[in-house]
C-alpha cells in the first residue's frame, strides 16, 4: 500500500527530543502539528527552536533555519487527524505510552506511519498496542536533532516493507539517512554506549583512571568528540541508570548490573549537568 | 570596559576553573570549551548586560576572546 508523499508530520510531545524533531521538520519544508499536554511546554518548544535557529547561526551553520511558520503548536491532539505520518517523542515510561497509542489509532487516518522515537522501549510492545502493527516503527534520533546525521531506525516484528520506505524517504527529506536495526533491548546504541558508560564509571569507581583522564583517552588517542563520562552527565547520570536498569532487566545477564558508584552518585543527586555536577562542576 | 571584562572573565572562570588565558586568546583553542559553550556565552551576554545579540553578530568570532566580547557588548550599548 502506497501512503503518498508526506507533507505535514504529527509531533507528539515536546520535549527536548520533540523539539528538535519539529525543527529539523521545519528547516527542510514539512509542516509540523506539534502536540503536548499544556500551553506551557508548547511556548517553550517555539523559544527551543528561536534559540537553535540562532546556534545554528552562531556556529556557521550551513543547513537552512527552522520556518516557525510551518509549526503549528496545539494542546488538542485531534488535529494530528491532519498528519501524514507520526513521530511520538513523550516520556520513557510505558505506563504513557500505552495510554498514547490507542488514542492515536483512533484519531489518525489509517494509512499513517507512527515512529516511536524511544531509545529503550519495545517498538513490538508498541506496536502491539494500535491496529495498525505493520505501520509501527522505531525513530531513534540523536540529540540535538538538527545536528545529527542519521537515526536509528527499528524494524519491530510486524514492520513492514512499506512502513520502512516510508520512513527512509521521510528521513531523507529531513537530511538523515537511516540506518536499520531490529527490535532488540537498547537496540545497537544504547546497549553499547551505555555498557561503556557504565564501565568507565567502573575505571574511576576502581580508581583506575579519573573521570578527566578516561574521556582523554576517548578523545584524544580514538577522536571522540566527547569522552563517555562527559557524555554520561549531558544525558543525565538518573537517565543512564534507568537505561543500565532496563538492559540489566530485560537481558538478565550480569554484564549489565549498574556500576555502583552510579547508584551512589544518582541518590546523592548529582545528575549530571542538569543538576551543576556530575563527573564534572557546572556553575 | 573593565567591568564587562571582569565579568566576562569570572563567567569562564567558574565553567572551566584554573584555566589561565590572556583576555586576547582564543578560549576555543585552550581545548576546554565547545561549540555548547559558544551559546552559552551568548546566553550569559545578553542576560548579564541585557541586551539582545543580533543575528548579523551571532557569529563565533564575535564570541571568541574576552576582548571580542566586551567589543561587542559595548557595539551594541553604542547602538542602543
Amino acid at each position: 500500500m502506497s501512503t503518498g508523499a508526506v507533507t505535514t508530520v504529527g509531533v507528539v510531545g515536546a520535549g527536548v527530543m520533540g523539539v528538535g524533531v519539529a525543527h529539523n521538520l521545519a528547516q527542510y519544508g514539512y509542516g509540523a502539528i506539534v502536540v503536548d499536554l499544556d500551553e506551557e511546554i508548547l511556548r517553550r518548544a517555539a523559544e527551543q527552536i528561536r534559540a537553535g535557529n540562532r546556534m545554528a547561526r552562531l556556529l556557521g551553520s550551513e543547513a537552512p533555519q527552522a520556518d516557525l511558520d510551518r509549526i503549528r503548536f496545539t494542546t488538542d491532539d485531534r488535529d494530528l487527524a491532519e498528519a501524514d505520518f507520526v513521530v511520538e517523542n513523550i516520556t520513557e515510561k510505558w505506563e504513557l505510552k500505552r495510554e498514547v497509542y490507542p488514542r492515536l489509532d483512533r484519531l489518525c487516518r489509517p494509512e499513517v506511519v507512527f515512529a516511536a522515537n524511544t531509545s529503550a522501549i519495545s517498538i513490538t510492545r508498541l506496536a502491539g498496542l494500535t491496529d495498525r502493527p505493520d505501520r509501527v516503527l522505531g525513530m531513534h534520533f540523536m540529540n540535538p536533532v538538527p545536528m545529527k546525521p542519521a537515526v536509528e531506525v527499528i524494524r519491530g516484528w510486524h514492520t513492514s516493507a512499506e512502513t520502512l520506505d516510508t520512513a527512509r524517504a521521510l528521513l531523507t527529506g529531513m537530511g538523515k539517512q537511516a540506518i536499520v536495526v531490529a527490535d532488540a533491548p537498547g537496540f545497537v546504541s544504547n546497549r553499547v554506549l551505555m555498557l561503556t558508560v557504565n564501565e568507565a564509571i567502573y575505571l574511576v569507581q576502581d580508581q583506575v583512571a579519573s573521570a578527566a583522564e578516561v574521556d582523554r583517552i576517548f578523545k584524544s588517542c580514538f577522536g571522540h568528540p566527547m569522552g563517555p563520562l562527559e557524555t554520561a552527565d549531558l544525558i543525565g547520570l538518573d537517565t543512564i541508570l534507568q537505561s543500565v536498569e532496563v538492559l540489566h532487566d530485560s537481558f538478565a545477564d550480569s554484564k549489565y548490573r549498574p556500576c555502583p558508584l552510579l547508584k551512589r552518585m544518582v541518590d546523592a543527586g548529582l545528575h549530571g549537568r542538569k543538576s551543576g555536577q556530575g563527573f564534572y562542576t557546572y556553575r | 570596559m573593565p567591568h564587562a571584562r571582569t565579568a566576562i572573565r569570572q563567567f569562564i572562570l567558574s565553567r572551566f576553573p584554573g584555566v589561565t588565558f590572556d583576555d586576547g586568546e582564543d578560549i576555543f583553542g585552550l581545548g576546554v570549551a565547545t561549540s555548547l559553550f559558544a551559546m552559552e556565552l551568548v546566553m550569559f551576554v545578553e542576560q548579564h548586560f541585557a541586551l539582545q545579540v543580533p543575528n548579523e553578530d551571532l557569529e563565533l568570532a564575535n564570541f571568541r576572546s574576552v576582548d571580542a566580547m566586551a567589543e561587542l557588548v559595548q557595539r551594541q550599548r553604542a547602538a542602543a
